[in-house]
């Protein structure tokens, strides 16, 4: 029997390796003959002339890694809070980009209105509790046990609602974030490097460690806390989680409320770097591609998947988008989520999906 | 009293096996569709036609288009506003190439544009499977929309970007551009839509239907009584495609009558997604009370305030209106997840025994 069982793999397995070596093989053949062919055919711009342009200027080549990274950090957290959300309840929540707006303008408003930094920060988290309370009670109990499709759904009428219920609170005109008066820095260091100069915005390097800290604060509530640990049990196994006695609704608030937490650090941040307003929402977009690279239900995978879209999309688009007519980031993060798919359909660190009959 | 099947005895497998086995549903049919092409175009001002039955009837030809691929085949797809752009965009490519030609035959062509372009863009569906599939689909909308841009060729090199409908007849009566009445219009459009439902009706009872069902409901075991998993996929995906495709030509070019790049972004696939999820998947005629719910909503909830004599400002009619639509998703996806044609499955159940009800 290992003898039948054995064969086929074999056989695949070095036709895999024969893949990779035409594959290789393709490459070497274009970069040579693009040098052939010489400057100005479309291969050589394809796959020569941008490797010149970082060997010429690894300044310009470190800044764009390092602009790939704070949006990949970005990235990331807009995943984490869709996983987390995923890993929990089930739910694909397409609300997760309007959580990010409204937990923004809600900081914001709450300044606004008088009250002091610190305390609206407070009170906006207080909001994002009052949301994932509302949420589990008026949308996600009536419908337990659905159809993850309905539920999808039910999470876009969400979106609608909270878009019409933010605009209505708020006003829908674009609005700055209080990014000094809860602390951030800005501003920006530059050093030289290697005959060019690199500068880091210094409200990047802080949304990186805040990013960090959230993520660290996470895994140890994960892991070592008591809720945290009921959390596992319901992402594992819903219907075993609730037979040991863990209420599953208490859970889905935490859980909407961890992500609802996550949102509002992610719309601190990404309404510090350009306006708050309910264009920020389509974020929501760019951290699909980040999560189904990563694998819906792994929190390490949201992180790995949203720096490696992050650097690749800033990649792409400043060494290739030139010869295409630039803004290529709006497809490029999904074309790079299709191929690392099409080799692991369930994400890099998803769970493996078993077909059973 | 009336509808029931009571004395209708079936003889030959042909009519049992009909589309209205029930004979007044089939009544019921022609009934609607002498209302449709006859009294509308007469009753109906152009307001009517204009902005609420040719819409309709456009999004639920887009919404038939991606049920077959959704509520038969299984497989998610948030791309149809990108396919809906395919068959926008060779439509105009074939009628400018061909201006002589009778335009509903480029209408018709450039659903097979979009069915290549959706043949393409599932090939993933093979690897990856519900939201990771869904996701992916993604792909082909931001690429579309993105190429609708880029593409100078696309529109012509017309220096706004946008693709203008010119003035099209068929035996002198305008049909397309700025002198086609909205009567014409809605006709051919009538037609169209009728013609493809009926297709796509007879597709879903046969061969290629029950292979997309028996995919959707467990791949592996289609696969295992002999469906071929990459042709049925992909078949799927073309004739959806073809129907998106057409839909959107029509759209353009029977409806708009200029069109840009946003005409076709994403919020367009999710309306049709909406469409298709609150008419009921795996339903063609949910797919038309889908679409007339979800297009005349707003604009009965945007007139509202008028009729009841409160004076509301024009943008808070409008937060106004997302709250509602979106609460009002939520609940009907609460009340009843399998759509409007199950209230309307019931509500035939019940009228068979109505009066005394057992």
């Amino acid at each position: 029997m290992s003898d039948t069982t054995l064969k086929p793999s074999r056989a695949s397995m070095s036709a895999g390796k024969r893949n990779w070596l035409v594959t290789a093989a393709l490459f070497a053949a274009a970069v040579v003959g693009s040098l052939v062919v010489g400057e100005g055919s479309l291969v050589y711009e394809i796959f020569v002339s941008p490797f010149l342009f970082v060997v010429e200027a690894p300044d310009l080549f470190v800044q764009v890694i390092w602009e790939g990274l704070v949006a990949g950090t970005l990235y990331a957290l807009l995943g984490l809070g869709f996983v987390l959300i995923f890993k929990a309840s089930g739910v694909f929540n397409f609300a997760q980009g309007i959580m990010v707006v409204f937990g923004a303008l809600s900081l914001v408003g709450f300044y606004a209105a008088g009250i002091p930094a610190i305390l609206s920060l407070l009170l906006s988290i207080a909001m994002m509790y009052v949301l994932a309370w509302t949420v589990e009670r008026v949308v996600l109990r009536p419908l337990v046990n659905q159809d993850p499709l309905i539920l999808f759904m039910a999470t876009i009428g969400l979106t609608y609602f909270l878009i019409g219920f933010g605009e209505f609170i708020f006003g829908g005109e674009p609005k700055t974030m209080i990014t000094e008066e809860i602390g951030l820095p800005s501003g920006s260091y530059s050093f030289d490097f290697m005959g060019g100069f690199v500068s880091l915005q210094k409200l990047d390097i802080a949304a990186a460690v805040i990013a960090a800290i959230l993520v660290g604060c996470l895994a140890v509530f994960f892991n070592k806390t008591k809720v945290g640990r009921a959390l596992r049990a319901v992402a594992d196994d819903h219907q075993a989680a609730l037979s040991v006695g863990i209420t599953l609704r208490q859970i889905w608030v935490i859980v909407w409320f961890a992500a609802g937490i996550v949102a509002l650090t992610t719309g601190i941040m990404w309404g510090a770097r350009s306006d708050v307003s309910f264009a920020l929402q389509i974020v929501a977009l760019k951290a699909l591609p980040v999560i189904i690279l990563g694998g819906l239900t792994s929190i390490p995978g949201a992180i790995i998947g949203g720096l490696i879209i992050g650097i690749s999309e800033k990649l792409a688009e400043f060494y290739w988008g030139p010869l295409v007519g630039g803004s290529i980031e709006s497809w490029v993060p999904y074309f790079i989520a299709l191929g690392f798919l099409w080799f692991r359909p369930q994400g890099l660190f998803g769970e493996k999906i078993i077909d059973r009959i | 009293m009336f509808y029931r099947e009571t004395g209708q005895f079936k003889t030959s497998y042909r009519t049992d096996q009909a589309v209205f086995p029930i004979k007044q549903d089939a009544i019921g049919i022609w009934v609607l569709l002498a209302i449709l092409f006859i009294v509308v175009p007469l009753t109906f001002n152009d307001f009517w036609l204009n902005s609420i039955m040719i819409p309709t009837l456009i999004f639920s030809l887009a919404a038939i288009g991606l049920n077959l691929l959704l509520g038969y085949a299984g497989q998610i797809s948030l791309g149809t506003g990108g396919f809906m752009g395919v068959g926008a965009y060779s439509c105009y490519k074939l009628t400018t190439i061909f201006p002589d030609v009778n335009i509903l035959i480029p209408i018709l062509l450039s659903g097979f544009v979009a069915a290549a372009v959706g043949v393409l863009f599932g090939i993933p569906s093979l690897r990856i499977k519900g939201f990771y599939l869904a996701i992916a689909t993604l792909a082909s909308q931001f690429f579309l929309v993105w190429a609708f841009g880029r593409i100078e060729w696309l529109y012509n090199y017309n220096p706004s970007g946008a693709i203008e409908v010119p003035t099209r007849r068929i035996f002198d009566i305008a049909v397309t551009g700025p002198h086609a009445t909205s009567m014409t219009r809605y006709l051919i459009i009538l037609s169209i839509v009728v013609v493809l439902t009926w297709v796509a009706s007879n597709l879903v009872r046969g061969r290629i239907g029950r292979a997309w069902m028996a995919i959707r409901d467990m791949d592996i075991a289609a696969e295992l009584i002999g469906i071929k998993l990459l042709q049925t996929k992909l078949t799927a995906f073309a004739i959806s495609s073809y129907y998106a495709g057409v839909a959107g030509a029509l759209m353009v070019f029977m409806w708009l009558g200029a069109a840009e790049v946003e005409s076709f972004d994403i919020n367009h696939s999710f309306l049709i997604l909406f469409m298709v999820v609150i008419g009921g998947s795996g339903s063609l005629i949910g797919s038309f009370m889908g679409a007339a719910f979800i297009w005349v909503l707003p604009i009965f909830l945007r007139s509202a305030p008028d009729y009841i004599g409160l004076e509301i400002g024009a943008a808070t009619v409008e937060h106004i209106n997302f709250m509602v639509v979106g609460a009002l998703i939520i609940f009907f996806l609460i009340v009843e997840p399998n759509g409007i044609a199950r209230l309307w499955q019931i509500g035939k159940e019940k009228l068979r025994r109505w009066p005394f009800p057992y």
